[in-house]
């Protein structure tokens, strides 16, 4: 293992794809330069700028044009900044790469990745900073992963080069300077498959991508034994094992920081409650954030922001402790 | 027969063919057999002929709503867009597409498009990947003149010339974005002006002369292939039917409808094979060949099973495939 941040674990990734298969490739804005979060640095270098790209700002040809390219064999790999911008390539993403394998009859597969560094990040205000995976898991065709730890950033980066499907990879602003353990030789992660943070059965705690770390500490926090789990992916998702941790616990909170209303959470508590019944619940509850766009002045945003300590009292009230 | 005139003929039996095909796609969704609309673009033969004749098996499409004729003329399976038409097992997209969804690449037709414009930036993907792989080929990207005024025209445009990509783009211009007049929505000089301001030379010419469409696309596809980069095609055309097979047009004078009938892309070529001493009676056995060939693949469509309704949750997606 060997500790190194978030943006350098998926730097070291994307290159050893780079260099496994030639078809693998990267387009967006910046990327010789590095990217702007340096999860790109150095490649151009060494792979020259036939495959590490610098784009236009020009959203709907990059996501369309990755598109075009992989019908034509090869694995690109599309970098849209930042999420917020992906709504100026919705055609391509929603009506295009998600739909030509259905709508041809299986004639083409769009084996791409979509990379959206998403959610706050420096008081980047409103249209900076937004969390729209419960837009993305709602469309048939895409797989979207989200992770929240560098060796996730890592695995979950290789699983989605290598697969067939079209793949969205929603990268936490927050995070792409905070450290971890990464294996030397990092593996793909397969989708749908959860990390247990931490186990205890007095209650279930759900989350992914930025919030993992804040929700680890209000856990530790809380003195409260639960289930904390990382679902790494939100679609497919790892409904077995979150059931699984509910049957157990009677309890669970689900913590994310996208908007609370039609977020991903309603599903998971509704699947959750699907699957056990409503008696099978003691206490359920959802955190994310209120329906307002994100401020930009430091106090106005921590106002939305999701703490170790929000996290620890909620875990309390729903473990009815 | 001259090499010359043989050429000739084998694209009047592409445009026979594709008119042919329209007229059974038309009559079977008026009366119902085949469900949804369908986009006509009986009129417009030339302009996918002219430019495909030029086109190798290896090389790509993109195509449009309207896109029944660019798909025959790149020598997509007739029968199997039909059976598609009619929703059909065996179609070919086994009747999950429909019309605006017509591909087939085995032969490098990379889809029609329901979305107005969004081939533009597939096609500029497919040449990257082209250009990456060292493989020999080009693609062409067939888009109406209502696709200038969506912002994937201008961002492929500035893309396309960037990196000179080895794409024609053909800007069908029919004079209709749907039921609107193209010039009532569209300022400025239009496709070419708009093209060559972002470095894509354009050429223009007479969509209804398929010899004239050959010969400029001739030219501009040796030049693409040599690796000068993008060029634009601007054809001009007329739309015969309406927007959809339903469609009346009575937005349009029927004047004006009559007199783009009266100039007859498929009929100006007979003329020419005529002048060249092609008989009458083959010209008219080609005609009739086609006829019968889509009548036939039409009968085929309405005998052809229905898709099992399983079929529908299939190949969505691999990971987290609907249950």
């Amino acid at each position: 293992m060997t500790r190194i941040t978030f943006a350098e674990a998926a730097r070291r990734a994307l290159a050893a794809e780079m260099r496994r298969d030639p078809l693998v490739w990267a387009l967006g804005e910046d990327l010789v330069q590095g990217g702007i979060f340096g999860q790109y640095k150095g490649l151009a270098e060494e792979f020259g700028t036939e495959r590490i790209v610098s784009t236009p700002i020009s959203e709907a040809t990059i996501m369309g044009a990755g598109l075009g390219a992989a019908l034509c064999g090869t694995r690109p790999v599309i970098e849209m900044r930042i999420a917020d911008f992906t709504l100026c390539a919705m055609d391509e993403l929603v009506s295009q790469i998600a739909k030509v394998r259905y709508m041809f009859g299986g004639q083409g597969r769009a084996a791409l990745v979509v990379r959206m560094p998403q959610g706050m990040w420096r008081n980047s205000a409103a249209q900076h900073s937004q969390c729209l995976e419960a837009w993305l898991t709602h469309i048939p065709g895409l797989v979207v992963a989200a992770p929240g730890t560098p060796a996730d950033a890592a695995g979950l980066l290789m699983t989605a080069i290598r697969s067939d499907d079209p793949v969205v990879l929603l990268e936490p602003k927050n995070l792409w300077t905070a450290e971890g353990e990464v294996p030397e030789d990092p593996s793909p992660i397969p989708f749908g498959v959860a990390r247990f943070a931490a186990r205890g059965d007095a209650a279930t705690v759900v989350t992914w991508s930025a919030p993992v770390p804040v929700v680890e500490q209000g856990a530790a926090q809380s003195g409260i034994p639960c289930d904390v789990i990382d679902l790494r992916s939100l679609w497919p998702w790892d409904e077995a094992a979150v059931i699984a941790s509910v049957r157990r616990s009677g309890r669970l909170l689900v913590v994310h920081e996208a908007v609370t209303v039609s977020g991903f959470g309603a599903e998971v508590v509704a699947r959750v409650v699907e699957a056990i019944g409503p008696a099978g619940l003691r206490a359920v509850e959802r955190m994310g954030a209120p329906r307002a766009p994100v401020p930009f002045s430091p106090p106005l945003e921590n106002a939305m922001r999701i703490t170790p300590g929000r996290v620890a009292e909620a875990i309390r009230r729903v473990a009815g402790a | 027969m001259s090499n010359e005139t043989a050429r000739r003929i084998a694209m009047l039996r592409d445009m026979a063919r594709i008119r042919a095909f329209e007229r059974e796609a038309v009559a079977a969704m008026r009366s119902g057999e085949a469900p949804g609309v369908v986009h006509p673009s009986i009129g417009q033969e030339g302009v996918a002929v002219g430019v495909c004749a030029n086109l190798r098996r290896a090389d790509r499409i993109t195509s449009t709503h309207r896109g029944h004729g660019h798909a025959i003329a790149k020598g997509a399976d007739a029968r199997a867009m039909m059976l598609e038409l009619h929703g059909r097992a065996g179609g070919s997209c086994g009747g999950k597409g429909g019309s605006m969804h017509i591909a087939d690449f085995a032969v490098g037709m990379l889809g029609a498009n329901g979305v107005v414009g969004a081939g533009i930036p597939i096609a500029c993907g497919a040449a990257q990947a082209i250009r990456l792989t060292r493989e020999d080929a080009i693609v062409a990207c067939f888009f109406g003149d209502g696709a200038i005024n969506r912002g994937p025209f201008l961002e492929g445009m500035n893309w396309a010339a960037l990196y000179r990509l080895p794409v024609l783009f053909v800007c069908e211009d029919n004079g209709f974005a749907a039921f609107t007049r193209g010039s009532a929505v569209t300022a400025g000089g239009g496709p070419a002006v708009r093209a060559e301001a972002c470095g894509v030379p354009a050429t223009a010419v007479d969509g209804e002369d398929v010899l004239a469409v050959d010969a400029v696309a001739a030219d501009l596809i040796a030049r693409i292939r040599a690796g000068d980069g993008p060029q634009l095609l601007h054809a001009r055309c007329y739309r015969w039917d309406g927007h959809t097979g339903t469609d009346a047009a009575a937005y349009r004078p029927a004047e004006e409808a009559a007199a783009a009938r009266d100039r007859d892309a498929i009929r100006r070529l007979a003329a020419v094979l005529e002048a060249e001493a092609v008989a009458a009676a083959e010209i008219a056995a080609i005609e009739a060949a086609a006829a019968a060939e889509m009548a036939g693949h039409r009968a085929a469509a309405m005998a052809a099973p229905w898709p099992e309704p399983g079929a529908a949750f299939t190949d969505v997606q691999d990971a987290g495939a609907p249950a």
